[in-house]
């Protein structure tokens, strides 16, 4: 950082160069956090939905099962269960799994990808049960087999109907990641928790961290809409 | 109404007029229980522990009619400036914050930092070059807290925990090596487990705990600063504490 900015900010009572290293590092890992849960998150939950779609019971039942159970317990508990729990099963700490769980990104890392990956399979689910009959006919009329329909129509078709559900979830994921800070993660919240236990200003802390998340829901918000306009565009008036 | 607050308030003055000391003067001093071994309920309901036994003795010394109060913590201070009791002495430690709205007495005892680790741990934990890379547990805001972050941050992995609890599973987890924490939480939650010990000395952090008064009552702290003194010179004081400690909190 430059020497004239870290002049001017350690002129500030709370929001020092300190401070704001502090914020920038949570920033990174809070960033890390929602976008590799979230990839990982929908890679899963496309076959999973598709699953779900299943006419056998012993082929979407499972799924349910998943979806259930994730989307019935809080988060806050999906994390302590898979960061404490993990940790007392007797003899891990042997095994080379030690060395990726022992770190608390990694299980926040799985419990954020299955949490979000059951919201997003019902979300598609949904939208996948949604398709109008008639397209799935025309594609059966032209001779498609079962995968191709699935690539050219119902995915595609399903992803338009989506995408607005599917927008808030990456919202609420990234606001959920706030409990991140509970196993010792030094996320964006972590870091405010840290900025305000160290000079006993928990509005500064906590003001200056809300206006990060706000700026960071912005950023989605405006990428969605355009997602949107690029998937729905044949859905505006002619010449609007 | 307002006729009927202002009858109500003479009736309580000269009520709480009349119940006026024979000798010495009144002290009403606040303890939010339970806080072992600080201040507690023994078996019988009877209020008791370090500070209460302190209370005890500070009283005698002063002659004074004390009566002793419980208080939840949240409401510690405004209840002493609102005047339901004259002082505190429920483990209040000396910050600049709160002296900005009480009066301290001098500092009567300081918990130590303690180091806990389990049993295979056998680094020296002042030897900076050793600690190198171990995760090191606190609570955050603690004194501790501090302490290992100027101390020791960027030598070690600092880990910070809410609550006591969460660090202690972590510990017994392996995802620390070892904690620094207060000393009684530690003997509590850490040394009664199996496994578990006491590395290297514990440390004396922060300014301590003092008696605290409103403000405006400056002769009532000079007397108990000058009582407190003497019970830690006559050998009142150590007596209490061994009774309650088996390491040193005197300040």
């Amino acid at each position: 950082m430059p020497d004239f900015i870290t002049a001017w900010l350690d002129q500030n009572d709370v929001f020092t160069t300190m401070t704001m290293l502090e914020y920038w590092n949570g920033l990174v890992q809070t960033v890390q956090l929602v976008f590799l849960s979230l990839i990982i998150g929908l890679l899963v939950a496309v076959p999973l939905a598709i699953l779900r779609t299943n006419r056998r019971w012993w082929v979407s039942g499972p799924v349910w099962v998943y979806t259930y159970l994730f989307r019935g317990t809080p988060l806050l508990i999906q994390l302590y269960i898979i960061y404490y729990g993990l940790a007392q099963i007797p003899g891990i700490q042997e095994t080379f799994w030690w060395s990726i769980f022992r770190e608390p990104f990694y299980p926040a890392l799985l419990a954020f990808t299955l949490n979000t990956a059951a919201y997003t399979t019902e979300i598609f689910r949904g939208a996948i049960a949604a398709t109008p009959q008639g397209e799935i006919e025309a594609a059966k009329a032209y001779g498609m087999s079962w995968f191709l329909r699935l690539r050219r129509i119902v995915l595609p078709s399903a992803a338009r109907r989506a995408v607005q559900a599917y927008s808030n979830e990456v919202i609420f994921m990234l606001h959920a990641s706030a409990i991140a800070s509970v196993v010792t993660i030094v996320d964006l919240t972590g870091a405010a928790r840290n900025i305000y236990s160290r000079f006993y200003a928990p509005f500064e802390a906590f003001i200056g961290v809300a206006l990060i998340y706000m700026a960071l829901t912005f950023l989605l918000v405006f990428a969605f809409r355009k997602l949107e306009n690029h998937l729905l565009r044949h859905q505006r008036p002619a010449g609007g | 109404m307002k006729k009927m607050i202002v009858a109500a308030g003479c009736a309580l003055a000269m009520m709480a007029g009349s119940v006026q000391a024979q000798d010495g003067r009144d002290i009403r001093i606040a303890f939010d229980v339970p806080y072992e071994p600080f201040e507690y309920r023994d078996d019988d309901g009877n209020l008791t522990g370090f500070e209460v036994e302190l209370a005890e003795a500070m009283c005698e010394e002063l002659k004074a009619n004390c009566e002793f109060v419980t208080q939840a913590w949240d409401g510690m201070i405004p209840g002493l400036l609102a005047r339901k009791f004259d002082a505190i002495m429920s483990s209040m430690s000396i910050t600049e914050e709160r002296a900005e709205r009480v009066l301290f007495s001098e500092p009567y005892y300081n918990t130590p930092g303690g180091w806990f680790a389990p049993e295979g741990f056998d680094t020296d934990v002042t030897d900076m070059k050793a600690m190198e890379g171990k995760t090191v547990g606190v609570q955050r805001g603690t004194t501790m807290d501090t302490y290992v972050t100027e101390n020791m941050g960027g030598v070690v992995t600092i880990k910070r925990y809410t609550t006591a609890d969460d660090m202690v599973l972590d510990l017994e987890g392996q995802r620390l090596d070892v904690v620094f924490v207060d000393y009684p939480v530690g003997e509590q939650t850490v040394l009664s487990k199996d496994g578990f010990k006491e590395v290297g000395k514990p440390v004396k952090l922060g300014q301590g705990v003092g008696v605290a008064m409103r403000k405006r009552d400056k002769d009532l702290a000079e007397e108990i600063n000058a009582a407190l003194e003497t019970l830690k010179n006559d050998g009142t004081y150590d007596a209490i504490m061994e009774k309650y400690f088996s390491y040193d909190i005197k300040m």
